[in-house]
């Protein structure tokens, strides 16, 4: 196996109300598909703070060597900026980094195409769905050619075909550029269409109560949900879930 | 109900009310200086109607001036004292202090310093405290409501000091200074009328003054039409500042 891109080696997160995480070791390889499926409260977002870098570990050690500055986020809201349009949105991360505006824009341009929003770019996020504003946040994750990308419960808001049309399309995305994709989300099935490794931890502070491997290539088509395979490793997955639950009772 | 009756429900009123507070004048032969009829003080508005404009129009200006000035230092020290936490705990308290001291208080002291060849400079100073506090407020809360994830997402792109406060936390401080200054400007009215009150100098030409002068000749119809120019000025600035704020509410957030 090759040098991870991004690795949490034991971490622990405790805050001022308690325990949050851990401890939990998590390596992510280049340009593979990492889902995290726990129950509610385990420290999923904690786990994803890490990796990019926005929180320290109370113990143990997060390594993101190779993902500095390579690290785009997308939260469970669109977070855009309510004032900007989507190109100045999407533009955002390019500005900051210095790229001169006009070309910045160009970019955004260009990345609001690829999340299909070509003749949205003026749009303001009030004026779109809450479909359209997730392609926005997704556009403004991938102007930079993130080498990982988080993805923290992106498609919770949404309506089911929305959210599984949107899951085909970062499918479709990480074809393009193949950066490593962490995917967190509490629903198992969009967990095992998505990823090709599902890590499954327990309730807060969550450790890990199995993985899954899902043996199929990317991107997946629609048909894949009614495979053997799939529904083998969502059955594998909710055993996991389970158990992370009994040893809490326990 | 539809739009027509809800725009027609209220003046209807008014001219109802007015009726009866015709009639009731008429029927009991109340004293014109006591309570003269709505005729007679639109009588007197019209008679008067010179004077009272040049009246409202310096009382407006002097509101004007004052919100001009309590807006600028107002956003000014809420964007300094945004920078630094220990900065916004050393002035709040002043700033407090300020809010609840009642300009009548402090007017005696503005008159003074403010000489008193110049009762003008002592309005609008003391209208410039009364409508500072709205948009203090504002601002300082605006500056510091940036959604967090927005936050996390500027701390991941490595963003400056400069980046965070022009693209994030200016612009999302917009609506807050907007609800800010739609009440700072009607406190400025109502701050330059108190202090016209109690800066009281034969050089001020202020509505105030006029409503004063005519009340103390025992000028009824005259005082109601002062105090009735002084109610629509209110109205129209609220309407106009209400308008300003929905459009540029409509332009911030695209609809």
């Amino acid at each position: 196996m090759s040098e991870p891109l991004a690795a949490l080696e034991a971490v622990e997160v405790v805050y001022p109300r308690g325990p949050a995480l851990g401890p939990f070791s998590l390596a992510i390889q280049p340009g593979e598909i990492v889902g995290l499926v726990g129950p509610s409260g385990c420290g999923k977002s904690t786990a994803m703070r890490l990796l990019a870098g926005l929180e320290q570990p109370t113990r143990g050690r997060a390594h993101l060597g190779a993902a500095r500055g390579e690290t785009a986020v997308v939260f469970q809201s669109p977070t855009l900026m309510p004032w900007a349009s989507a190109r100045a949105n999407v533009a955002l991360p390019l500005e900051i980094g210095g790229m001169r505006h006009a070309e910045a824009r160009g970019r955004a341009d260009a990345a609001l195409a690829r999340v299909k929003l070509a003749g949205a770019e003026a749009a303001k996020p009030a004026q779109l769905s809450g479909g359209m504003a997730m392609r926005v946040s997704l556009a403004r994750a991938l102007v930079t050619d993130p080498e990982l990308l988080l993805l923290d419960e992106p498609f919770a808001a949404l309506d089911e075909i929305t959210r599984r049309a949107l899951g085909e399309d970062v499918h479709h995305l990480w074809a393009a550029s193949k950066p490593a994709i962490v995917f967190v989300t509490h629903n198992v099935e969009e967990a095992c269409f998505m990823a090709e490794r599902v890590v499954v931890m327990t309730p807060g502070p969550g450790r890990a109560a199995g993985e899954t491997r899902i043996d199929a290539s990317l991107p997946r088509p629609a048909g894949f949900r009614t495979s053997a395979v799939f529904r083998g490793a969502c059955e594998e997955v909710s055993q996991h879930l389970a158990a992370g639950m009994q040893g809490l009772a326990a | 109900m539809s739009r027509l009756a809800n725009a027609v429900a209220p003046a209807a009123l008014i001219v109802l009310l007015l009726g009866v507070w015709e009639a009731l004048c008429r029927l009991l032969a109340v004293p014109v200086f006591l309570l003269p009829a709505p005729s007679a003080i639109a009588v007197a508005a019209v008679q008067n109607a010179p004077m009272l404009i040049a009246a409202a129009a310096n009382t407006l200006e002097m509101a004007i001036l004052a919100f001009v000035v309590a807006a600028g230092l107002a956003s000014a020290v809420a964007l300094l004292i945004s920078t630094h936490p220990l900065a916004e705990r050393a002035v709040q308290p002043l700033a407090v202090s300020l809010q609840v001291t009642p300009i009548m208080a402090i007017a005696p002291l503005a008159v003074i310093w403010a000489g008193l060849d110049h009762p003008d400079r002592a309005v609008v100073a003391l209208a410039a405290i009364v409508a500072f506090f709205p948009i203090f407020s504002g601002a300082l809360t605006g500056l510091k409501s940036a959604d967090p994830d927005l936050e996390r997402l500027f701390d991941l792109y490595g963003a400056g000091p400069f980046d965070r406060l022009f693209r994030l936390r200016l612009p999302s401080a917009v609506p807050f200074l907007l609800e800010g200054l739609k009440v700072a400007a009607g406190l400025a009215l109502i701050g330059a009328v108190v202090a016209e009150f109690v800066a009281r100098s034969g050089l001020s030409q202020g509505l105030a003054w006029r409503l004063m002068e005519a009340s103390n000749r025992l000028e009824t119809a005259k005082t109601f039409a002062a105090l009735f120019v002084l109610v629509l000025m209110g109205v129209a600035l609220n309407a106009l500042m209400q308008a300003g704020e929905r459009a540029a509410l409509r332009w911030w957030r695209g609809r």
